[in-house]
């Protein structure tokens, strides 16, 4: 693609303060380090990791909603252009108009004393976006439509509605200010199956019709597998493997990535105890290993994974990936596979 | 096969502020020894209700059915659980013959209070040993089950352990009394993919050394299919199929069953869209007459869906599904 990205990110860094000793260097949890990434408009871009692995985090540095340590953001939807870190408050209010946030937890995210036109006109008003009440309303009405809520269920209470109503709900409140980035964090994780895949195919469409660009953010790689067009893995903060859908499923490179993919239990009773398992846990961020941060797990370590910490590179037209011995893993595999 | 559980015609309300509720209805199922049978459904079919009813450890304003029986077949002879009173009378089941693994090992562990002291008070409580048997018994527990430096966890607190260490402290509780039955209601939900796998490993592992019946609650159909021998589907309070994991899961007969596996990510076939089951589920206040998923099916039959409670009709020796697609004889062979 030679279109100019929506969402460019160089040498990103996010680091928290931790409360340490009275002398020496204060100690940090480098939850984000070191992220380069692309995100086309109108792409929906999947963000993959286990819990730890910064997911959360880097979203919400891309909304500016965490401080940046370092590095550079660059947002520019063809009408407006923003240099995330060095946003002015006022610049700041504008980008918000832009960029918007699905939470998690359609129980936690929706307030119980306002009625769901409350909720759903809350931003309009904050941003000052409309002039008259009817204007809001009918605002309202019109995105709530788009969302597949009842119009006559706008003047009831969250209380009233189930987990994937609440979800929509939360999903038209965050597309009322009629932004053109949506981070869309764990948005399906608290719903049942059969409900899931009803809010999937909604923001899918949503996206679709209002050339929208989202960032998805789940631990699930079935569920990414099937609504996004990219991939990103991380593992401790890092990128590991970024490539098309496609591609990614058909062929994974890291050695992180195949193993959450055979880690997925399988549906065929048969296939019991076919997946290669990963020993270990995910190291804690505070003490992260040195070298490659997969090293203390992965089972093809060698000594320059433990001294060096690999670079994400290109593999190929759009798929790159972050490991020393990518290329002998695979002609390796080919060989076995011969 | 020993027998080793009889469930039959749990139905179980609750007394709320708006009213009785149905949480469970009719339920019947069997386990035998050895069995790990998987009990599907999504939140409020009523799959934890009647997993915590075989310790009756629902709330006081539970109230079970006159007709409901419960039996646990032990070597000293069956114990008829509905008619065990209070928690004196409860202990030979509570925590002894059978054992509870949770969701949650956070919440399911004494913050102030050690992991060993923990494992060491239910041993005192369950069986014969003195303390310092219980705690060479509960170390040799906590290495069985993967945790390294046993010695040192034993003496730590539960927000010291990483979540997947939690969860296999907690296994390593449920089993140190070597229970019969083991209850493990959604054990690998809050854990990440690569843990749950080895967490499923170390289940299976323990199910084969131990030989105790395990009833593992789940949403999760890819768990169960990994796990299971047999699984009974729940929607609403009813057990709606129930049969050998591989026919439930191959040939579902239960539209319920059906929409739940098509409604499933599956990533050998990306370019199928996902198909959502239609509708909510209805609160359990409003539960449907007649069969209870008549409100989303796309195979209603007729009226009788909305009339009359379906029957189970067995598909195989083992299968059954209780559906009118098959009890009425003119759609006996015609279903789509």
């Amino acid at each position: 693609m030679s279109v100019k990205p929506l969402m460019s990110v160089r040498d990103l860094a996010v680091h928290f303060p931790l409360r340490g000793s009275l002398f020496g260097p204060k100690p940090v949890v480098k939850a984000v380090e070191g992220i380069d990434l692309d995100i086309a408009k109108g792409s929906f871009y999947g963000l993959v990791g286990e819990s730890g692995s910064g997911k959360t985090t880097l979203g919400r540095a891309l909304l500016r909603a965490v401080p940046i340590t370092r590095g550079a953001i660059n947002y520019d939807d063809g009408e407006a252009q923003y240099d995330l870190p060095s946003l002015s408050d006022k610049e700041l209010k504008d980008y918000r108009k832009r960029a918007q946030l699905i939470f998690q937890d359609p129980y936690a995210a929706l307030s119980p004393r306002m009625t769901v036109r409350d909720i759903i006109a809350e931003p309009l008003e904050v941003m000052g976006l409309t002039k008259s009440r009817q204007e809001t309303d009918a605002r309202v009405r019109e995105i709530a439509a788009k969302c597949r809520l009842n119009l006559e269920h706008l003047r009831r209470f969250p209380h009233a509605f189930s987990g994937g109503q609440r979800q929509r709900i939360s999903i038209a409140r965050a597309l009322v200010s009629g932004p053109q980035f949506i981070v869309a964090d764990e948005s399906v994780a608290a719903l049942d199956v059969s409900i899931q895949a009803d809010v999937l195919n909604l923001l899918k469409e949503i996206q679709e019709d209002m050339g929208l660009t989202f960032l998805f953010i789940s631990h699930d790689l079935s569920v990414v597998a099937h609504v996004c067009d990219h991939v990103a893995v991380m593992y401790l903060g890092r990128l590991v493997e970024t490539a098309p859908t496609r591609e990614l499923f058909a062929a994974p490179r890291h050695p992180y990535t195949k193993a959450l993919m055979s880690a997925i239990p399988s549906l065929d009773p048969d296939d019991r105890g076919k997946a290669q398992k990963l020993e270990g846990e995910i190291p804690s961020p505070t003490n992260p290993p040195p070298g490659c941060k997969f090293q203390t797990r992965c089972p093809f370590a060698i000594d320059i994974c433990r001294k060096d910490e690999p670079k994400l590179e290109s593999s190929g037209s759009e798929h790159n990936v972050a490991c020393h011995r990518w290329r002998e893993l695979m002609e390796e595999h080919a060989l076995e596979d011969a | 096969m020993t027998r080793l559980l009889d469930v039959e015609n749990l139905t179980l309300q609750f007394d709320t502020d708006e009213g009785r509720i149905t949480a469970v209805d009719n339920v019947s199922f069997s386990l035998e020894a050895g069995e790990v049978m998987g009990l599907v459904g999504e939140s409020g079919s009523g799959k934890s209700v009647t997993a915590k009813s075989l310790m009756k450890l629902n709330a006081s304003n539970a109230h079970y059915s006159d007709d409901t029986k419960i039996t646990l077949h032990l070597e000293d002879g069956p114990i008829d659980i509905m008619s065990l009173k209070n928690s004196k009378e409860m202990q030979v089941v509570r925590g002894g013959a059978i054992s509870m693994i949770f969701q949650e090992p956070m919440a399911s562990f004494a913050p102030a209070i050690s992991i060993g002291d923990q494992m060491v008070e239910q041993l005192l409580i369950h069986t014969d040993m003195n303390s310092k048997k219980a705690k060479e018994v509960s170390i040799e527990m906590l290495d069985r089950v993967g945790i390294s430096d046993a010695s040192t966890r034993f003496k730590q607190f539960a927000f010291e352990l990483s979540g997947g260490m939690r969860q296999r402290a907690m296994i390593a509780m449920a089993l140190s009394t070597k229970p019969k039955l083991l209850i493990a209601d959604e054990p690998t939900t809050a854990l990440d993919v690569t843990i749950q796998a080895q967490v499923i490993d170390l289940m299976k592992d323990l199910v084969t050394e131990f030989g105790m019946g395990i009833i593992f609650i789940t949403h999760d159909l890819g768990v169960i299919a990994q796990t299971a021998d047999s699984v009974a589907v729940m929607y609403l309070g009813r057990v709606i199929e129930q049969g050998p994991v591989r026919e439930v899961i191959r040939t579902p007969a239960h539209p319920y069953t059906q929409g739940l596996l098509a409604a499933l990510p599956d990533l050998d076939n990306l370019d199928t869209p996902l198909k959502p089951i239609p509708g909510d589920i209805p609160s359990p206040l409003e539960r449907p007459p007649g069969c209870v998923f008549n409100t989303r099916c796309p195979k209603v039959v007729g009226d009788v869906c909305s009339t009359v409670v379906p029957d189970f009709a067995n598909m195989t020796e083992h299968h059954k599904a209780a559906c009118h697609l098959y009890t009425q004889p003119q759609n006996g062979g015609s279903a789509k």
